[in-house]
Formats: structure tokens, C-alpha cells, sequence
């Protein structure tokens, strides 16, 4: 199977403090990767340093075969990288429909195409459509932060924490869309969430300290208690 | 929606003709400047309202522009004919001064945090402040010097339908580039650049683009108070014009347009009655102490600037929870 991003060694510095000491790992086409580890182990960070808004100070990131590590954001994501972020990151004074509008790269035809089929997966954002996004609940949010990233063609999707501060029932909702997602997208998926991250990942990488310190299949992690009870705390 | 445009559109209709009627049954001299002053006003506070409401930087430098129309067109009317076609032609040249400074700025500046942004315009308006001080040939340094407008301006009424339909004009624009994908983007940068950045969008880009643009209106509104007075000096770069212009915009209503037109008004009638009542009232001669009461009452009673306020009390909350028809979906 194609390696789609692979990361290789990289460190990142925010201010004085080195959080990112040494991250690798591959995300192969058609697979969900899941990125796993205790809080404040790096996980966000690393999504932000792929998408270039935490640079990386020393290492390498490779996106369909193409060195991404020294450009710009908006170059990063218009080679075909969406970003899900953790805090969600709606435009609280655009409507829905404008959030919408704004993600969308092309106004085409195979765009309004995938509106309609992310809007079939959320359909709470239709029924809220001409409401401002700062006026939605947290599940409300987070689904719209998922459409807009997955209102273009992005090979790619980083996907923050889908889970945080959600009820259960929404959370539900959103596993449910990002399964189908994975039909037609890679993932690359930080959840603090074991159970919800090991029913939809194929593979894993375990990061502690900004490092990167076990990756595999999702079913051998499923298997192996020591490592779960060592890093994650579960078990 | 639809619904509500055409009622928004009717309104700011019948105002504008009731504008345009104002001089020719009233024959007050004082409220035509008046009124002339506050219409110049407002389009450089919808220029400063681009920047802040919709783009959300804080320029201390407007001034600068402001500055560079009001010179352009004094100078040029001073040294050339005092014609029609010399004044459009300082208009167009101040616009062009103003689009190349704001371009050459933005693209040196706007990659700053807002604060140094902030600090940078004001350190260059200084420089262009200082620049009109020492340069008396030109500029006769800060005692300035009058010029003559146009004969067609002589009658004040005619001055007072060119700034009507200057105002109009601007706004139309710009409501048009504020609704347009572009504003779109501009809204989105003001609420999380960084998220705006990771949809793909050349931030930078977007944001000279927004200089640019306030830089060459606030030009134009330069122009046109220049020849209301007949007359430039260097309080036209001065940081006093800046603040009035934010004040406008926040008293008004950031990102809405129709506020900084509010504000404006707003400004300008209190000055002009506040320092009025002190030839009654000894005790308004400081009324600029009572202008600062205005000012905390109106934060506090309106935050989110008169027309923001009224917006999101009797017109938003109507439309807030409305759901979608399954026609409005693309």
C-alpha cells in the first residue's frame, strides 16, 4: 500500500520549550492512522507542525511523495491536506452556510456534490444552515469543522480529538461519519478515546514525551496490555 | 433573506433622498458643511471599518492616507487650474499615492502580530508627518496653505451632492466587496487566521488587499476634506484623525458598514453641539471632557457599536434559529 505522509524525525520548538523530540511515523493510503498518548504528549502538536503552523525545527515531512516541511500553511493545505483542529476553529460570525462557502476550494459542481454528501452525514448543520457558527452547541461544531474539511478533495484529512467534550451520543454521530469518510479519504487521527480510536484505526503510533515510541497494527496494540497499561493508562 | 435585503435597500433609499432634498428646502449653510463633514467622515470610517470590522487589524496609521488625498488634491489644485478635471485627477492620483504606499506597507508589516502592525503604521504615519513639516516647499510646513476649488464647488450645495453621491458610491462598493467570497475570507481572517491559513488561503494576500483598499477610500475622503476647506495643513496626517475615524467605527458598529456612517454622524453632531453650548454655558467649554462621557456611555450601553447592538437585538434574533428549506441547499 502507498505511503501517502510519512513523517521522519521531526523535532519542533514553541518558544523556549522543545515539545516535538524526534516524531516518525507513515500514514498509508486508505488506512486511519491513530495517533495515541497522554495528555501533553505531542499529539496536537504534531498535526500542527505537518500543517505548518508550528514549523518544525529539525526532520522531515514527505505528502504524496513531495518534501512539505518549509512551506507555507496554505500551500500545505491546497496539496490537498485538510485539518480538523481541536478546538474546532468555526468562524463564530459566518453562517454555516458561509463556513461552507469559505472551505470550499472551487465553487464546482463535484464540490456542492460532496456538500451534499457530507450534509447527508451531519444533518444537524442543514437543519441551522443560515445560523451563525458561534451560536451552535460543541456536537454542532465539531460536525461543521469535520464538513468543511471534507467539502474538498482532500487525500489527506488530520483529524484533532473528534471526541473531546462531547456527549456520547454525538460522539457516536461522529465515529459514524468518519468511518464513512475513510471510504474515501486517508486519516490521520488524534483520540484520547481508546475504544472509539481502536474501532476505527488500522494502524497505530504511540507517542510519549514528543517522541515516538511504538507504532503498528491497531489489532496487535488491541491485543497487548502492557503497552496499553504502560502508555495509555488503560487496561 | 431576500425579504429583508429589499427592506434594507428601501430604507437606505428613502434616507438617501431625503438627503438629497435636505438643501434644496432648507437653506442653512450651517447644517450643509455640516452634513458635508459628516458624509466625508463616513467614508473614511467604512475605510477604517474594512480594516478593523471585517479584516480585524488595528491600523494607528490611517491618518496617512487620509493625509495623502488631502495633499495631493490641494497641492495639484494649488500649482495646476483649479478645475473639474484637475480635482478628479488629484482624486485619481491620491488613490494611486495611497494604493502603492498601503501595498508597499502591508506587505512589509501585515506578516507582524496585530500589536506590532499596530505600532509600525503608526510609526510610518509619523515619518509621514515629519515629511510634510519639513518639506515647506510643498507642503508650507504645518501652517499650511489654502488654494482655490473648483468654480463649479463655489456654491456649496454642489459640494455637498458630490460628497452625497461619493458616499453613496462607496458604500455600494464596498458592501459589495465586504458580501462578495473575498469579504468572506477577510471575515474569516479576523475570527482565526491561523484556521484560515490551514483552508488553504494566503492570509497575507488577502490582507494587503484590505489595506489597499481602505488606504485608497480613506485617499478619496482626504480629497474631498481637503476642498471642503480650501485649505491643508498637517493636522490632516495627525493621530487625531486616526482615532476619530476608530471611534466612528466603534461607536457606529464594527463590520457593518451602515455603523461608521452612524458613527460619524454621531461624532460629528456631538462635537458640533457640545462645543456650541459652551456660548451659553461656561461650564461646556470643556466640553471635550463631556464628549469622553459620550464616548464610555456609548461602550458601555452599546457594545457591540449602535447599529451591532440594534442588529443583534431586534434583526439577527429572527433569523438566528430559522432552519433551512430543503430548497436553500445546493
Amino acid at each position: 500500500m502507498k505511503t501517502l505522509l510519512k513523517v521522519d524525525g521531526i523535532h519542533t520548538h514553541i518558544g523556549q520549550y522543545h515539545i516535538l523530540q524526534g516524531i516518525s511515523f507513515e500514514a498509508r493510503e486508505g488506512e486511519v492512522s491513530v495517533l495515541l498518548g497522554r495528555n501533553g504528549a505531542g499529539k496536537t502538536t504534531t498535526l500542527k507542525t505537518i500543517m505548518g503552523l508550528t514549523p518544525a525545527s529539525k526532520g522531515a515531512v514527505q505528502f504524496d511523495g513531495q518534501e512539505i516541511t518549509k512551506k507555507a500553511t496554505y500551500t500545505i493545505a491546497n496539496a490537498g491536506i485538510g485539518y480538523v483542529p481541536e478546538d474546532q476553529g468555526i468562524f463564530g460570525d459566518l453562517t454555516v452556510e458561509e463556513n461552507m462557502k469559505v472551505a470550499m476550494r472551487k465553487e464546482d459542481e463535484a464540490a456542492f456534490a460532496r456538500q451534499d454528501y457530507v450534509l447527508g452525514l451531519f444533518p444537524d448543520l442543514k437543519k441551522f444552515w443560515k445560523k451563525d457558527g458561534g451560536h451552535l452547541s460543541g456536537g454542532q461544531k465539531q460536525m461543521l469543522s469535520m464538513a468543511r474539511a471534507f467539502v474538498n478533495d482532500s487525500k489527506l484529512l488530520l483529524i484533532d480529538e473528534p471526541s473531546k467534550g462531547l456527549a456520547p451520543i454525538v460522539v457516536e454521530k461522529v465515529m459514524e461519519a468518519i468511518t464513512e469518510m475513510k471510504k474515501s479519504t486517508t486519516i490521520v487521527l488524534v483520540e484520547q478515546n481508546f475504544i472509539m480510536a481502536s474501532r476505527i484505526g488500522d494502524r497505530y503510533t504511540l507517542i510519549d514525551d514528543g517522541e515516538t515510541v511504538h507504532a503498528g497494527d491497531m489489532a496487535d496494540l488491541i491485543r497487548n496490555e502492557e503497552i496499553k497499561r504502560k502508555y495509555l493508562g488503560i487496561g | 433573506m431576500k425579504n429583508k435585503f429589499q427592506w434594507n435597500n428601501l430604507f437606505l433609499a428613502i434616507i438617501v433622498i431625503v438627503l438629497a432634498v435636505f438643501p434644496l428646502v432648507s437653506d442653512s449653510r450651517t447644517w450643509t458643511i455640516l452634513l458635508t463633514q459628516i458624509f466625508i467622515f463616513s467614508i473614511l470610517a467604512m475605510s477604517y471599518d474594512i480594516l478593523l470590522g471585517y479584516t480585524g487589524i488595528v491600523s494607528f496609521g490611517h491618518a496617512m492616507f487620509f493625509g495623502m488625498g488631502a495633499y495631493t488634491t490641494a497641492v495639484m489644485l494649488k500649482r495646476m487650474e483649479p478645475t473639474i478635471g484637475v480635482f478628479i485627477l488629484s482624486i485619481v492620483c491620491g488613490m494611486l499615492l495611497a494604493a502603492l504606499i498601503s501595498f508597499f506597507i502591508g506587505l512589509m508589516t501585515l506578516r507582524l502580530k496585530s500589536h506590532f502592525f499596530a505600532m509600525l503604521t503608526l510609526a510610518v504615519s509619523g515619518l509621514f508627518l515629519v515629511l510634510a513639516e519639513k518639506w515647506r516647499t510643498v507642503t508650507h510646513g504645518n501652517d499650511g496653505f489654502t488654494f482655490k476649488a473648483p468654480e463649479f464647488f463655489k456654491d456649496r450645495m454642489m459640494f455637498y451632492f458630490v460628497t452625497l453621491i461619493c458616499l453613496v458610491l462607496v458604500y455600494l462598493l464596498l458592501r459589495r466587496f465586504v458580501n462578495s467570497p473575498f469579504g468572506r475570507v477577510l471575515v474569516a481572517i479576523r475570527e482565526n487566521e491561523q484556521r484560515t491559513k490551514s483552508l488553504g488561503f494566503n492570509t497575507l494576500h488577502y490582507k494587503v488587499i484590505a489595506s489597499v483598499v481602505a488606504g485608497v477610500i480613506a485617499s478619496l475622503a482626504g480629497s474631498l476634506y481637503a476642498v471642503s476647506l480650501r485649505f491643508v495643513n498637517t493636522s490632516v496626517l495627525t493621530m487625531d484623525i486616526t482615532l476619530d475615524a476608530l471611534l466612528m467605527t466603534i461607536i457606529g458598529g464594527v463590520g457593518t458598514l451602515i455603523g461608521p456612517i452612524v458613527g460619524a454622524g454621531v461624532i460629528e453632531l456631538a462635537q458640533h453641539y457640545l462645543s456650541g453650548l459652551a456660548k451659553e454655558y461656561p461650564i461646556f467649554e470643556r466640553w471635550i471632557i463631556f464628549f469622553g462621557i459620550v464616548y464610555i456611555l456609548a461602550v458601555i450601553f452599546f457594545p457591540r457599536g449602535i447599529v451591532g447592538t440594534v442588529r443583534e437585538k431586534f434583526w439577527k434574533r429572527k433569523t438566528k434559529t430559522r432552519p433551512l428549506g430543503k430548497e436553500e441547499v445546493s
